[in-house]
């Protein structure tokens, strides 16, 4: 068990390294030259002082060979310090700290939100004697993984904010201006799991065990949600990673469209001001979430479901995740 | 005849059947008619190849669907809702937003084309040498593909909008690294399938090379699921050119590119819902379209 976890979490920090480097090679060896982007101000890079841009790249240790500056970025990346946002001076680490708070709160409601509401569809879709309803209520979650996040926001926006003036349209005031971005950024990621649970129902309906539920005389609602749903939630759980991971990227346009603090308009900020070490600070933030919660889903799900033993090989593991990632769209 | 088509999908893996003469209309001929009447039979498939190929059309030849300018508006028709004259409306300057949404076909596709063509090409160029090579090749590649799933692909397109700068191409360059990882995966997964299989074994047994085989039996007979992935990739990819697009880091703005047209609604929200709903629309028609396809594509993978 202790050997299972240590590796499991071993495997988690190599992946964090692992995204550490991609991200900061993605950023700081591709052509755009950071220098030129401090000296500019985020404006145009043309018109720079030759001398300034020598200073600045001192200042910011770009002129030394790129490995040095890796290795430099990955001590100081342990310590939690990503370097100084070319803009803002502030540490980036702080800034992403800063943003947090409301993005969490948006994120975990829409977690939430998703939760609920996807595994009442999936039921729902599986539920009903009627075939038409089951089949109406099947057409959902492909419905809304097409839905991109940008449009519901701001249909949401235009009926319920402006037609109905039920909800503010911006900003970041009281838990009634979470209610339409929390829907928006719902919708996809309760559309995924929906599409999951609801596939993996059908597969447990035509199981040896609900056939016996049903023959000792167990209810419709009792086979449905004591067996089946208790046993299909499974490969629904093991994709949760990816859903968080999905939620976090998708505040970045719902943030936008919602006028919102947070990490998503962080994000947009920095990228349009080239801002390097605040879009490292995030991505690897992002990657840290989805491995930490992956790490969660491997440790708690064996207690969920006996039959998997935490010993369970590493190719088991792996082919279960891409079984249930594969046929769903990850939505933007 | 009933030995014939039992026997014929286990050697049509094995390159051509030879030249034993049959009765029977050739395979290609065969297929697509058997296609035609799978497809014929499902109205919802129908519809969904309907709509592709017509949005297609309008990136080919959007001036056969409308005769009015993309760019330039009429400032006295600003705002006007839809109607027969303007199918989607007017927007602030006066432009038929149907005509710009038409002409804006061809940014968005060719865009979305370009970042499926990345994502195919080095994700199946990294799951082929995984599942072919085996090995440390395997696990590195593996590791990669870790790694690039942990990142949400719309934060990995972000970091790498940061480096490149913006514009299309970017947008395609971006979009597209962030679906290598699930290509890899689906590619490595069908080469693994397909090495073991008998008729690879015979093929090696007879002497072929290595580069033989891969390129007359396990790049064919593992090209199913991946066309089902193009597909559904071909959808995916629509919403994060657009969701990029929309977040401004695509074409810069007259240029009528999807996700900026409803990009460029957010002021007329309380007066012109048009502006977001009809282009917002078009968007979700194509993606669905594009799923639903690759929901029959792969549904025929795996009835062969």
């Amino acid at each position: 068990m202790t050997r299972y976890v240590l590796r499991r979490a071993g495997q988690g920090v190599f992946v964090l390294w692992a995204a550490f480097t991609v991200a900061f090679f993605v950023l700081y060896l591709l052509p755009s030259d950071p220098a030129a982007l401090v000296a500019s101000g985020g404006g145009e890079v043309s018109q720079v002082d030759p001398a300034q841009l020598a200073a600045l790249r001192a200042e910011y240790g770009l002129d030394r060979p790129i490995l040095v500056q890796y290795g430099d970025a990955l001590l100081s990346a342990l310590r939690g310090d990503f370097g100084d946002s070319y803009v803002s001076g502030a540490s980036a680490a702080s800034m992403v700290a800063q943003a947090l708070p409301e993005t969490l709160k948006l994120t975990g409601a829409a977690l939430l939100v998703a939760v609920v509401g996807g595994t009442a569809v999936a039921v729902a879709s599986v539920f009903p004697r009627a075939r038409f309803l089951r089949q109406a209520l099947s057409a959902l979650p492909p419905l809304g993984v097409a839905l991109p996040t940008f449009f519901v926001g701001l249909v949401l926006l235009q009926w319920f904010s402006f037609r109905l003036p039920v909800f503010p349209a911006i900003g970041n005031e009281g838990a009634i201006s979470l209610v339409l971005p929390t829907i928006t950024l719902a919708v996809p990621a309760g559309a995924q799991l929906a599409q999951i649970l609801s596939r993996s129902l059908r597969g447990t309906l035509g199981e040896p065990y609900v056939s016996t539920a049903w023959a000792k005389g167990a209810s419709r609602t009792r086979v449905h949600l004591a067996h089946a749903l208790r046993n299909a939630a499974i490969p629904a759980f093991t994709v949760l990673g990816v859903i968080v991971g999905g939620l976090l990227g998708g505040a970045v346009v719902t943030e936008t469209v919602f006028s919102r603090v947070g990490l998503g308009r962080l994000t947009v900020q920095s990228v349009n001001q080239q801002d390097v070490p605040v879009v490292l600070a995030i991505v690897v933030f992002s990657a840290l979430v989805f491995v930490v919660v992956t790490l969660v889903v491997d440790l708690v799900y064996p207690l969920l479901d006996p039959r998997i033993q935490l010993r369970a090989p590493r190719a088991a593991s792996r082919r279960a995740t891409s079984r249930t990632q594969r046929p769903t769209a990850v939505t933007a | 005849m009933t030995l014939q088509t039992l026997t014929r999908p286990a050697v049509a893996g094995a390159s051509a059947p030879g030249p034993a003469t049959s009765p029977a209309p050739p395979d290609g001929a065969r297929r697509t008619l058997r296609g035609a009447r799978h497809v014929l039979r499902r109205p919802g498939l129908l519809v969904a190849i309907a709509v592709l190929l017509l949005v297609a059309a309008w990136a080919v030849v959007p001036q056969v669907f409308t005769a009015q300018d993309p760019l330039g508006g009429v400032p006295a028709d600003r705002l006007q809702a839809p109607s027969g004259a303007h199918w989607f409306g007017t927007d602030h300057l006066g432009r038929d937003v149907y005509a710009r949404v038409v002409h804006g076909a061809s940014l968005t596709l060719r865009t979305t084309a370009l970042a499926v063509a990345v994502g195919l090409v080095l994700g199946s160029l990294l799951g082929l040498l995984a599942g072919f090579l085996r090995g440390w090749v395997d696990d590195v590649i593996g590791r990669l593909v870790d790694v690039l799933l942990a990142i949400p692909s719309i934060l990995l397109s972000l970091a790498i909008i940061t480096a490149l700068g913006f514009g299309p191409v970017k947008v395609a360059v971006a979009v597209g690294i962030g679906s290598v990882a699930t290509f890899a995966r689906v590619m490595r997964a069908e080469v693994l399938r397909v090495s073991t299989s008998v008729y690879v074994e015979a093929a090696r047994a007879s002497g072929l090379r290595w580069p033989a085989v891969l390129g007359r039996h396990v790049l064919p007979n593992s090209s199913g699921p991946v066309l089902a992935l193009v597909a559904l990739d071909f959808g995916t990819a629509v919403l994060a050119v657009s969701a990029l697009s929309f977040l401004g880091y695509g074409t810069p703005p007259p240029a009528p590119e999807w996700g900026a047209l409803v990009s460029g609604g957010r002021d007329y929200l309380a007066t012109a819902w048009w502006l977001t709903t009809l282009p917002g629309l078009v968007i979700v028609a194509v993606v669905l379209a594009a799923n639903r396809v690759s929901r029959a594509l792969e549904k025929t993978g795996e009835d062969q």
